[in-house]
């Protein structure tokens, strides 16, 4: 199941305002994320979700790391409330300063969507680049066919792959890894 | 009694201290007359620091507004007296309404209090920042961004952490005296719990040997320490320093006794400046300056 969110659409909707659309100030980031994991949460099986900053002239740091960096965190953790992924899009040059600072200062990374291309961007071990990588070259694969794709071991592809999948980068469908943003139906 | 502070002609974060040295050697329940006859120029920092003076006194001071027409206009475009009339007593004869003509006032004076208002001032600071930012510093558009994004960061370091509410302006000038530049300048001044008492304010935290203002300094704007223990806190100083070096700027945060500043390499500021005259509070301006013809403005 895919979701849609306009970042600019729940900004509105809880500054109750439409004159700004920028996203501004920490206690902003807090409510718009508390939003987007009540949108999230409608879906009770297992979603991907697109989080739209098309409509966003701009975002400071810490509007991005209660948007950002809390929304991944929450469901990459261990008690995370639902089996969930994103996909980020729209995400341009104006917005990138602050989001790429947030997942540096967290060591976290996303994948992107620009212009129908997909990519993972942020902070990730050499291993887990190259397999998320791969997978989204090849398709749908499981660890055997990622390791002849980056020429390594078995076992050290699926340990990056795990943890792709752990850090919501990768999920699993019917036994075999796909990278978040290969299916979006 | 009535005291007399004298204002220097030229009213900026360096002059300012002369003001400062005159009150602190005043009870704090002193009444004040702070002579701002003789100004002929003040900075946005030298304006809203006039402002959050008058909030850090019991009794309410008084201000007597310059002589000069054009000081006096300016000020009214600014929306100083608009203010003023709030924190203090005005003596003297002052324009009631504000100019509306061109100015170079990016952001006349703001108060800043909540989430709201942060907003409010990005909002409206934004397309005139990029009429100026782009077209008389002559800077790449990517530093429009920034510029709106440290705007924001500072004056929610009031929001998050000063407990009252301060103030913000923002106006570009040709600095002639200091630079032979044009610059923008942000100004975001408060009288709240300032950086030391904020720091204090971290569960468990320990004073080090040597913790002062200084100190407190060092710590939020140079390792991006913060009173909140999360790990994505303290972004928002750090933000900004890296703004200012990346276009070549100044950034200055004074706190108590001390203040801190990144300097370029066109300023001969001091990276420290410890054994001030007190001022709660922080008081945070940014420099960005026009780019160096051929030069840019990157380090």
């Amino acid at each position: 199941m895919m979701n849609h969110i306009d970042v600019s659409s729940v900004l509105r909707q809880t500054l109750a305002c439409d004159l700004y659309s920028n996203l501004v100030t920490r206690t902003t980031g807090a409510a718009v994320r508390t939003q987007i994991e009540q949108l999230v949460g409608e879906s009770r099986e297992r979603a991907l979700t697109v989080i739209d900053f098309s409509q966003v002239s701009m975002i400071d740091f810490s509007c991005a790391d209660e948007i950002v960096a809390k929304l991944l965190m929450r469901y990459a953790a261990d008690d995370a409330p639902q089996d969930a992924y994103f996909l980020f899009r729209g995400v341009s040059d104006d917005h990138w300063d602050a989001i790429e600072a947030v997942l540096e200062r967290h060591g976290l990374a996303l994948v992107v969507e620009h212009e129908e291309c997909v990519r993972v961007v942020g902070v990730l071990s050499d291993d887990e680049r190259r397999a998320w990588e791969a997978i989204h070259r090849i398709g749908p694969a499981d660890a055997q066919d990622v390791a002849i794709e980056t020429t390594t071991d078995a076992a050290t592809a699926r340990e990056a792959l795990d943890a792709l999948c752990r850090r919501r980068l990768v999920m699993q469908v019917d036994g075999q890894y796909v990278a978040v943003g290969d299916l979006r139906g | 009694m009535t005291q007399v502070i004298t204002v220097p002609p030229s009213l900026d974060d360096f002059s300012f201290e002369q003001v400062l040295d005159q009150v602190a050697a005043l009870p704090a329940d002193a009444k004040l007359l702070v002579d701002a006859r003789h100004v002929r120029w003040a900075s946005p920092y030298g304006l809203t620091a006039l402002l959050t003076l008058a909030q850090t006194r019991s009794e309410r001071p008084t201000l007597a507004v310059p002589e000069l027409d054009e000081t006096l206009s300016y000020w009214a475009r600014a929306a100083f007296f608009q203010h003023a009339e709030s924190v203090y007593d005005l003596t003297g004869s002052y324009p009631k309404r504000r100019d509306s003509g061109e100015s170079n006032v990016l952001l006349e004076i703001t108060p800043i209090a909540k989430s709201d208002d942060v907003h409010d001032v990005v909002g409206q600071v934004q397309e005139r920042a990029q009429k100026i930012i782009k077209t008389e510093l002559k800077l790449e558009s990517k530093a429009i961004i920034g510029f709106a994004m440290t705007l924001s960061e500072i004056c929610q370091n009031i929001t998050e952490h000063a407990g009252r509410g301060g103030w913000v302006a923002v106006q570009s000038y040709r600095w002639t005296k200091r630079l032979g530049r044009r610059v923008v300048v942000i100004a975001v001044c408060d009288a709240g719990l300032g950086f030391r008492r904020s720091l204090e304010s971290m569960p468990g935290h320990l004073p080090t040997a040597r913790w002062d203002d200084a100190a407190a300094l060092e710590e939020a704007v140079i390792r991006g320490v913060s009173r909140f223990r999360e790990r994505g806190r303290g972004q928002g100083l750090a933000g900004a320093r890296n703004y200012v070096g990346r276009w070549n700027g100044k950034l200055s945060v004074r706190s108590g006794t001390a203040r801190i500043s990144i300097v370029p390499s066109w300023d001969d500021d001091v990276p420290l400046a410890e054994g001030l005259s007190p001022f709660p509070g922080a008081q945070v301006q940014v420099i960005i300056p026009e780019a160096v013809p051929g030069g840019g403005s990157e380090r």
